[in-house]
């Protein structure tokens, strides 16, 4: 008994949380757009037969017959990949020097990494919007240095879309790494250099497998969010840097198109999913193998 | 648990309480007098909630979503017609709405045309979409002779390549901007075809390299402080920003002119949605905007003429001499309005303006 709720509980969050919506959204993705409220049809109003009888696959046909959203899922996936590994790159350091920093310190230093989630992450964003702009601290700063005669535009580009995806994520990729560093066993290290590793060879062929976990478990947790991310690019985005988060919102809130809107978040859905398939599967053939 | 529900129904009736004398507005940002507001407070002891947006699609996305909680919203005449369609909104119970004897007949004719016999609306502003110039700073760039009340001014690409280094914004509002690159190519403003809307896309992808920003509101303060020379907007927001820059004496001087091959004429109407949770309030609210003095107080401030005829006695010379806000005979020959975008043709229009604005 108390086995079957220990399972109901998960399954229950699943379905009332994951599953329930997604199926709401799957079926406005079958609707026709309507001027009605709410914007689609049908509806259950409308009787249980010419309800099933009216839906079908054409906005998936339309999203299939025009480039834009192709191009919009590549360039998001082509953000999402490089600011994920920017991400990585600035995170894995920052993880490597909290595990490496003495006992006693690790707790402020883990609260320095959480602090900045105390203000709203909008605000923290606009704040990056002053620090870019043309007459911002950055340019202000470059220029009063010498270093630039000009001001550089950097808000509305695509970098200032990195920028501010690697600064609000990189808490995501430093938390799991630095868990994994943690519990590294420090002899294993000796032992490497004991047998002749430099201490950068030990590093490649030590910590970096062994932290393997932490950085799957971070890039992912960059990853999937930044795949979808709206607030980032219509902030500091400029008119040329198109992601799929952006034209959702559009498509929603400017063209009023719910049932594209969704068969848009059905796709952006099974692209992410099938990664973490995938990477579920590696994980366990590679525990059943290791067991 | 007894003791929960009996919280939980307590809280219910307070928030039902707290309904009674609260009214939710949602109007265009930039778009009132907030003294009026706290006057309306004062008067009618109603509670005032006033939230601002900037463009008709989000308002209408709120709409039919359903249950959106305001009491008063302000769409253009174009998309309240099809909103009426969509059973958005309730008729209003002209018993309670005293001063509807106040309204201007002129106007009344043309909002007519989305809201056949006013049954759901009343006017709040009317304007036109037009062009918003830093003088000085586009004399210097083309010349004392630059054709500031002409559309070549921003669809010609010769031009807008040299104003580009100092900025120009246009409205994120297809439904504005196609009709002005139609006007400008001699065509129907109106016109709604494949082949049309092709060619006013053709227009406004090759100007779009050099504008700035596409936003319906940031114009009025970028153009004040001198930051862009040229915004394609509404005509209050651009004469208000002439008034921001006067009052600031930062040397920047600004006009707007409707463009002389014809400018769209709009009507943003207020209506109380189906669902609104204090119709009553809302009522009470339309009765009090429909004041004389208190719609002349509001038309003073924003820069845009009004439906309403007692009110242009309490009009400052400034607002009702002035021809870019009450046309005269002449000016009214130019100006156009137009008619609401079907669902389908809608699609294409936002697809079109999606590939506009992403360059694609």
């Amino acid at each position: 008994m108390q086995r079957v709720i220990l399972i109901a509980i998960p399954y229950a969050w699943l379905l009332a949380l994951f599953l329930i919506p997604f199926v709401i959204v799957f079926k406005i993705s079958l609707s026709d757009i309507a001027l009605a409220i709410p914007p689609y049809t049908p509806t259950l109003d409308d009787g249980v037969g010419p309800f099933f009888r009216a839906l079908d696959f054409e906005n998936f046909a339309f999203l299939m017959s025009d480039d834009l959203y192709w191009k919009a899922y590549l360039s998001s996936l082509r953000i999402a990949v490089i600011s994920t590994l920017l991400t990585l790159l600035v995170g894995y350091p920052v993880a490597y020097a909290m595990a490496r920093a003495p006992e006693e310190w690790r707790a402020t230093l883990m609260m320095l990494v959480i602090l900045p989630f105390w203000t709203s992450f909008l605000i923290r964003v606009y704040a990056w919007m002053g620090i870019l702009s043309q007459e911002g601290f950055l340019n202000q700063f470059l220029l009063w240095t010498g270093v630039i005669g000009e001001p550089l535009t950097i808000l509305n580009t695509t970098t200032a879309v990195y920028i501010g995806i690697v600064y609000t994520y990189v808490p995501f990729m430093i938390l799991p790494i630095y868990a994994a560093l943690d519990r590294l066993d420090g002899s294993l290290i000796e032992a490497a250099e004991d047998l002749g590793c430099s201490r950068l060879q030990a590093f490649w062929l030590v910590t970096v497998p062994l932290s393997k976990n932490g950085i799957i478990a971070g890039s992912f947790l960059v990853f999937i969010p930044a795949l979808g991310e709206f607030v980032i690019p219509s902030l500091l985005g400029g008119s040329g840097t198109l992601m799929i988060g952006k034209v959702l919102w559009e498509e929603f809130f400017n063209n009023r198109d719910w049932p594209v809107a969704s068969a848009v978040a059905v796709i952006l859905l099974l692209l992410l999913i099938v990664p973490i398939i995938l990477f579920q599967r590696n994980q366990q053939r590679q525990a059943e193998a290791e067991g | 648990m007894k003791q929960l529900l009996l919280s939980g129904t307590a809280v219910v009736f307070c928030v039902t309480a707290s309904f009674a004398d609260e009214v939710r507005v949602y109007n265009w940002s930039d778009y009132i007098d907030e003294a009026l507001l706290e006057k309306f407070e004062q008067e009618t002891g109603i509670e005032l909630i006033y939230d601002v947006f900037d463009s008709n699609e989000v308002l209408e996305t709120k709409l039919l979503a359903g249950g959106s909680g305001y009491d008063v919203v302000v769409p253009t005449g174009t998309f309240l017609a099809r909103q009426i369609q969509a059973g958005v909104f309730q008729q209003l119970d002209k018993s309670k709405l005293t001063n509807l004897d106040n309204m201007w007949d002129v106007v009344e004719a043309r909002t007519a045309q989305y809201d056949p016999e006013n049954a759901y609306s009343i006017n709040y502003m009317w304007g036109t979409t037009g062009i918003g110039v830093n003088v000085g700073k586009v004399r210097d760039i083309l010349g004392a002779d630059a054709p500031i009340s002409s559309l070549s001014l921003i669809f010609d690409p010769g031009n807008m390549e040299k104003l580009a280094s100092c900025g120009v914004h246009f409205l994120d509002a297809p439904t504005e901007m196609i009709p002005a690159a139609l006007t400008y190519l001699g065509e129907d403003p109106d016109a709604k075809d494949a082949e049309a809307l092709a060619r006013a896309e053709e227009v406004l992808a090759a100007v779009r390299p050099h504008v700035q920003k596409f936003h319906s509101s940031e114009y009025i303060n970028a153009l004040a402080n001198g930051d862009i020379c040229v915004a394609f907007g509404w005509s209050g927001d651009i004469l208000q920003a002439r008034d921001r820059a006067a009052e600031a004496e930062n040397g920047v001087e600004i006009a707007y002119n409707a463009p002389n091959e014809g400018a769209l004429m709009w009507f943003d109407q207020m209506a109380i949605p189906a669902d609104a949770p204090n119709p009553e309030a809302a009522h009470t609210f339309l009765n009090f905007i429909m004041d004389a003095q208190n719609m002349a107080d509001a038309s003073n401030y924003v820069y845009y003429a009004n439906g309403n005829e007692a009110s242009k006695e309490f009009l400052v010379e400034d607002v009702i001499g002035d021809p870019a806000i009450y046309p005269d005979e002449a000016a009214l020959e130019n100006l156009y309005t137009v008619t609401t975008w079907s669902p389908r043709d809608q699609r294409n229009l936002t697809r079109s303006w999606t590939r506009i604005k992403s360059g694609t």
